[in-house]
């Protein structure tokens, strides 16, 4: 038995070639990763570095965007400045630096649980449903299925802001509006055809003799489904996960018009920290860095199921 | 231990039908062999006696209890599938436990039956690997354990040994064998291999395009095929074929085929005016000096512990199966002569054979 497809060239390509190849690749990520280099860097430069020209590449850190971040602050008058008391804590001595005082939390904290609450209800809502779809679309007769397949397909056919008004109205009238059950349901409803397609397509590829051995065995059908279908289809699951976690977290233009208060998400809440106190780049970019984590972990824990093979020599084909 | 009954099994998919109309008897402890070639409909039996197809028609019974309309898990049968289909995300040993788990058997038994099973099989040492490493003869055991593991009712095998490499086949056939005599279960096992049905049925039922075409012994398909499908199927090389026509009465002993007289086993039935075909196997042809018809050789193929001859005739080419050592030299004029006893006579527009004393006893599909 061997692992290795017969595909692969037979002849080892030269050190030029492979160092080419290698300094190619490196290029492309480098410029890739640009952007976000820029942002991490951003969010820990002062105020006056982040927007000096040319840019500055070696910078003293500062946490001060962090802090701007996560805090609202106001200016005292000089007098009453002076009487106050030393600052306790080493966020409280960053904003006096620049002559001003903590006023109280920001906005951020809530509208960043919002944006994991709604980005990952969304996303195990779709799995679910789009499992539970894929599998019975891949296993059962179903009368007029591909008719319904592509219904469900054709929802992708136009982009969904397409029937934000529609959608607007809708929820005014059912109360969803700025709400967290809303924009999981309009996250879900958005993401559920890209769930049934990738699963289908997994899920096909899942021999039935599998199920069949376990219903054999004497499994039922929903056992069979659980215990031998679901752990197959675990790639599946997981890399369709991401697709839809990734929508749902970066989702701006319906969160815009949606949520305003109580429901909010960080995409809408992050660009109006630019209007508050004058134009506080590291304060953005810090936001858009913490932004990033969750899907950046999300994606990395899930990574052993991205690589690895599907049923892997089980079944000989 | 189970005895299955098949009556008038029928199942359609859609404007196809992959069985018409099976009727036969699976008997308690029976190696029995569903033989056909693919797409003739035995796996679509197998799977409705196994519960993974629902027949549109007729009944399944097993032990007496009609199960045909019955999920699958609670029909008491295990299946070995070609595939082997063991699961992948568990090792050996949970594999072959799966089924006691499932019934919720205490821990300790599963873990005393599983050890037996191993023990049987000959797997002990593989118990704790997963099973994508294993080898095919090794996946193939391992899908039997978790067969037997059970102590079901009945044994499906759908071309267990299909996916195995051709020199592994023959060792794996006996061990099947072996293992079914140990157990005495009712084992029903699909294959489109001849040599295989032969060599491991207690009984051989032949199917083709949906339709049972003869039900029996290994021997009585063999030696009295009940239409020309299984007397082509059957056999290597096949049953040669004489087309003629005639017409003959009940208790004629002979035909008569381009002007030869040919003995034939005893006629049962007339055949007038019609379409008619001789059926000779070629161990039952004799070539020499004198007989019926001649011919010229064509070609031999040496078989080491026999050969096989090639003689044109004016019915068309026929092999003789031939001691290794006699000569045959290409062109060389010939004298062919039947072995009257065990001729066939079959109706060339139906196919089937006419009855006569070899075969009146045998039963017919």
């Amino acid at each position: 038995m061997s692992g290795v497809s017969s595909s692969w060239s037979v002849t080892e390509p030269s050190k030029l070639s492979k160092w080419l190849a290698a300094t190619l690749v490196l290029a492309y990520t480098l410029i890739t990763l640009l952007p976000l280099l820029w942002i991490i860097s951003t969010g820990f430069k002062s105020g006056p570095d982040s927007i000096s020209y040319p840019p500055k590449v070696v910078f003293e850190p500062s946490l001060e965007g962090y802090v701007n971040l996560f805090t609202t602050r106001t200016r005292l008058g000089a007098e009453a400045f002076a009487a106050l008391p030393p600052p306790e804590t080493w966020y409280d001595r960053i904003v006096r630096q620049s002559g001003m005082v903590i006023a109280g939390p920001s906005r951020f904290g809530e509208r960043f649980l919002n944006s994991v609450i709604i980005g990952f209800g969304s996303t195990a809502l779709s799995i679910f449903l789009g499992t539970l779809a894929a599998y019975g679309f891949s296993r059962f007769k179903v009368p007029l299925k591909d008719d319904l397949l592509f219904f469900i397909l054709s929802t992708r056919m136009m982009p969904p802001i397409a029937v934000a008004i529609p959608i607007y109205l809708m929820y005014r009238q059912l109360g969803l509006s700025d709400t967290h059950l809303g924009m999981i349901l309009l996250y879900t409803a958005v993401n559920i055809s890209l769930a049934v397609w990738l699963l289908k397509g997994f899920i096909d590829e899942i021999p039935r003799e599998y199920e069949e051995a376990a219903l054999i065995d004497g499994y039922t059908r929903f056992q069979a489904f659980r215990k031998v279908v679901l752990p197959q289809a675990a790639t599946g699951i997981a890399s369709t996960a991401i697709f839809c976690l990734i929508f749902a977290w970066n989702e701006y233009a319906f969160a815009v018009l949606l949520t305003s208060g109580k429901a909010q998400t960080a995409p809408p809440f992050i660009p109006t920290i630019i209007g508050v106190g004058g134009q506080d780049w590291p304060a953005v970019a810090a936001g858009a860095t913490i932004f990033l984590l969750p899907v950046m972990i999300f994606t990395i824990l899930l990574r052993k199921h991205l690589l690895r093979g599907i049923t892997f020599g089980a079944v000989r084909k | 231990m189970a005895e299955i009954v098949i009556q008038n099994l029928r199942k359609e998919f859609g404007a196809f039908i992959a069985v018409q109309g099976s009727s036969f008897t699976i008997g308690d402890g029976e190696f029995f062999m569903l033989l056909g070639p693919s797409g003739c409909g035995k796996t679509t039996t197998l799977r409705m006696i196994a519960g993974l197809e629902i027949p549109t028609s007729g009944q399944i019974l097993i032990d007496g209890q009609d199960v045909s309309r019955l999920p699958a898990s609670q029909r008491d049968i295990a299946m070995v599938f070609q595939m082997f289909a063991l699961y992948p995300h568990l090792n050996v040993r949970k594999n072959i436990a799966y089924p006691l788990v499932s019934q919720g058997v205490p821990r300790a038994e599963v873990a005393r039956r599983v050890a037996e099973v191993a023990r049987i099989l000959q797997i002990e040492h593989l118990m704790d690997k997963g099973v994508g490493g294993l080898s095919g003869g090794d996946r193939q055991r391992v899908a039997l354990g978790r067969a037997i593991v059970r102590r079901p009712k009945a044994f499906m095998m759908d071309e267990p040994l299909g996916a195995l490499d051709a020199e592994f086949r023959e060792t794996m056939a006996e061990e099947l064998r072996a293992l079914h005599d140990r157990m005495g279960a009712t084992t029903v096992y699909v294959t489109h291999d001849q040599l295989e049905a032969m060599q491991m049925g207690d009984k051989i039922v032949v199917m083709n395009h949906g339709v049972v075409e003869q039900f029996g012994t290994p021997q009585d398909i063999y030696d009295h095929p009940a239409t020309l499908f299984v007397a082509d199927f059957i056999g290597s090389p096949a049953m040669n074929f004489l087309p003629f026509e005639g017409g003959f009465a009940p208790g004629d002993v002979s035909v008569t085929l381009g002007g030869a007289q040919i003995a034939v086993p005893r006629l049962h039935e007339a055949t007038e005016g019609r379409k008619l075909v001789l059926g000779v196997r070629p161990e039952h042809v004799t070539l020499g000096e004198t007989g019926a018809l001649r011919g010229r050789v064509l070609a031999s193929e040496y078989l080491g512990t026999s050969q096989i001859i090639t003689v044109e005739t004016a019915h068309g080419p026929i092999k003789a199966r031939a001691p290794s050592g006699q000569p045959a030299r290409l062109g060389e004029p010939l004298a062919l002569s039947f072995a009257g006893p065990r001729l066939t006579l079959f109706d060339q527009s139906t196919g089937r054979a006419f009855l006569t004393d070899a075969n009146a006893g045998v039963h017919h599909g």
